[in-house]
């Protein structure tokens, strides 16, 4: 299989290696750039658990090809903890018991961040759509949609 | 949140001091941060990929396997077929003695349900591995199939597997589990009105959003370890090791964390076949199940068919029951003789009834293999039972929640397979449901407790 490089910026820091052409931006991130927070729930686009952000705008990474990327600003939840002080994101799903088998919290994360980052006060129908495509099999909606509001307002509290 | 000490005020006397306070779970700060390490977040150099050929009939014997072209496949180290497997016969619950062994790790002789393990490809991708797969020939001779169980019971039905003849299991009881309590027939006369309801469920899959897979890395010295999701890490060591017939401290296997279980990852399925051929080719392989084998091949909730029938007063009383219960266990055991005998002491239900007949049959179809699911043998049987006491409340004009106040079990009292009743509180919950739910009763529902009963 032919090798191509990608170069991209992960989490503000700039990569460049070799993937073999065609894979997923999920696969590169898993298996090449040493990021396995974006997890493989499904690989066919209906979990979310894969979910990161590119160049701002929230992509399904296991429907991404990672060559599609060259250049681009990739974040993931790896990469949200600022010299371990937890995102206020990650801080309201600690404190709100918002996560239990921990595997959608990633995917769950960056969905939610994309939110936040365009819409800084989301209404709650707001938090429900955003988080939409993101399955949580141990039917922990309430407390992540509240954990959603609760980062949201800290948020606004601080701007303020 | 308040701590209401008057309910088992004879039985704790600690502070209960943790209850009431929220405290941070250990293992959220590494799930929002990605550093929560799962079984599939190791990667090791020279890893294979094993994908499994799978039967595409859902009951057929096996005429020949042809492994010749995959075997030349770019990309594919090794085919594993039956005879690669040391002890090709196994069932999970042989460890306590609930046997026979029924099923294999790889089919060569029969498959008798749609997904069946029968050939295992090794390749250096998951892409390699996939198309060595579909290069395997399997010639089979397609058999009739039997999905329904009372049609399974019939003495005609084709037979789903030559260790279960009849395609029921063989419990030390005979061909079902039984409990007889009193005279059911006397309840029966005696009753004001009868009802008989018969409540169907299909299979539920569990779902977990990281799906069931391993990967094992040889140690060097024949020893093995394997990075699980198992729900049942002694299960899988010990059937591994019957399956492999190598002693328990060649393999080391790690879990603790898994991705959301449910119940569907107590079966001993990838982990086998995974060390297997791990041992043969040297190397680390990853055995990991796509989303579409988890929904179709991880077994789900059993299917199941409950006949009730219940004798009740004019005042309330339930004064017999009689229950057929049928659980659908799929073409293999697995755990499902044992959730049907389960089933069997639970269908009276938190009542006290003074005549009981109960009948549970584990019967085998041309069905995924079921198994374990949250509270799986009685979780279906309370759908059933709750909406029959509901339908028995209407049918005799009365508030379904005093119907059950009427009927529910008090501590001393004998159960139908006779377990005393012992800190009994449902009572005292129907009490506090009642006054939350804003659903009066009664004042003499109020005034009763579990710990005696009226005069």
């Amino acid at each position: 299989m032919a090798r191509v490089p990608v170069q991209f910026t992960l989490n503000g820091q700039d990569r460049a290696e070799f993937v073999e052409s065609g894979v997923t931006l999920l696969h590169a991130l898993r298996h090449t750039m040493g990021d396995t927070s974006p997890k493989a729930g499904c690989q066919q686009g209906t979990c979310g658990a894969c979910t990161v952000i590119v160049d701002g705008e929230l992509r399904l990474s296991c429907l991404t090809l990672a060559e599609t990327c060259e250049g681009a600003s990739i974040e993931t939840a790896a990469g949200l903890a600022n010299e371990g002080l937890l995102h206020p994101l990650q801080r309201a799903i600690v404190d709100g018991f918002a996560a239990q088998c921990g595997f959608c919290t990633p995917g769950m994360i960056m969905a939610a961040k994309t939110l936040l980052d365009h819409t800084p006060n989301p209404t709650r129908d707001d938090v429900v759509e955003a988080i939409s495509g993101n399955i949580c099999r141990c039917t922990g909606y309430e407390p992540i949609i509240q954990a959603v509001l609760t980062a949201a307002q800290s948020n606004s509290q601080k701007a303020g | 949140m308040e701590i209401r000490k008057d309910y088992f005020s004879d039985e704790r006397n600690d502070d209960l001091h943790e209850i009431g306070h929220s405290r941070t779970r250990s293992d959220t700060p590494g799930h929002v941060t990605g550093k929560t390490a799962y079984f599939a977040d190791r990667t090791f150099p020279g890893l294979l990929h094993l994908k499994m050929v799978r039967s595409p009939h859902h009951h057929a014997n096996i005429r020949s396997i042809d492994v010749s072209e995959a075997e030349k496949h770019p990309g594919v180290v090794r085919v594993l077929t039956a005879r690669d497997v040391p002890h090709n016969l196994y069932t999970i619950l042989i460890l306590i003695q609930v046997g026979p062994e029924d099923e294999t790790v790889l089919a060569d002789k029969k498959v008798s349900w749609k997904g069946e393990a029968v050939v295992a490809v090794l390749a250096t991708s998951e892409r390699a591995a996939q198309e060595g797969a579909a290069k395997v020939k399997v010639d089979y001779e397609v058999l009739p199939a039997v999905f329904d169980m009372e049609e399974a019971l019939k003495p005609d039905a084709p037979l789903v597997n030559e260790h279960h003849p009849g395609n029921h299991y063989l419990y030390d009881s005979g061909d079902h589990r039984k409990v007889r309590f009193g005279d059911v027939e006397a309840g029966f006369a005696k009753a004001d009105h009868i009802l008989e309801q018969t409540y169907n469920s299909s299979p539920i899959e569990q779902a977990p959003l990281e799906t069931t897979g391993c990967i094992v890395t040889p140690d060097g010295n024949d020893r093995f370890t394997c990075y699980t999701d198992t729900q049942a890490m002694f299960f899988t060591l010990d059937n591994a090791s019957i399956i492999l017939q190598m002693p328990g401290h060649k393999l080391h296997m790690v879990g603790g964390t898994v991705g959301g279980g449910f119940g569907g990852k107590v079966d001993v399925i990838v982990e086998p076949i995974a060390i297997l051929a791990a041992k043969l080719t040297g190397r680390p392989v990853s055995f990991i199940y796509s989303r579409e084998e988890e929904m179709q091949i991880s077994s789900p909730r059993a299917a199941e068919r409950i006949v009730i029938k219940d004798g009740v007063m004019n005042d309330g009383r339930l004064v017999a029951r009689k229950v057929t219960g049928y659980t659908d266990a799929g073409a293999y055991s697995r755990h499902s003789p044992y959730g049907a005998q389960k089933g069997t002491a639970h269908y009276p239900g938190p009542y006290t009834i003074e005549n009981v007949w109960i009948d549970t049959y584990c019967v085998y179809t041309n069905r995924t293999p079921s198994s374990a699911m949250r509270g799986f043998g009685v979780t279906i049987a309370d759908f059933a039972l709750e909406v029959q006491m509901d339908k028995l409340a209407r049918l005799i004009g009365m508030d379904p929640l005093e119907f059950r106040f009427i009927n529910a079990y008090r501590d001393g009292d004998m159960k139908a397979h006779r377990q005393p009743t012992e800190g009994a509180a449902l009572i005292e919950c129907m009490q506090e449901a009642s006054r939350v739910a804003d659903w009066p009763v009664a004042d003499r529902f109020y005034e009763m407790s579990s710990r005696s009963r009226e005069a």
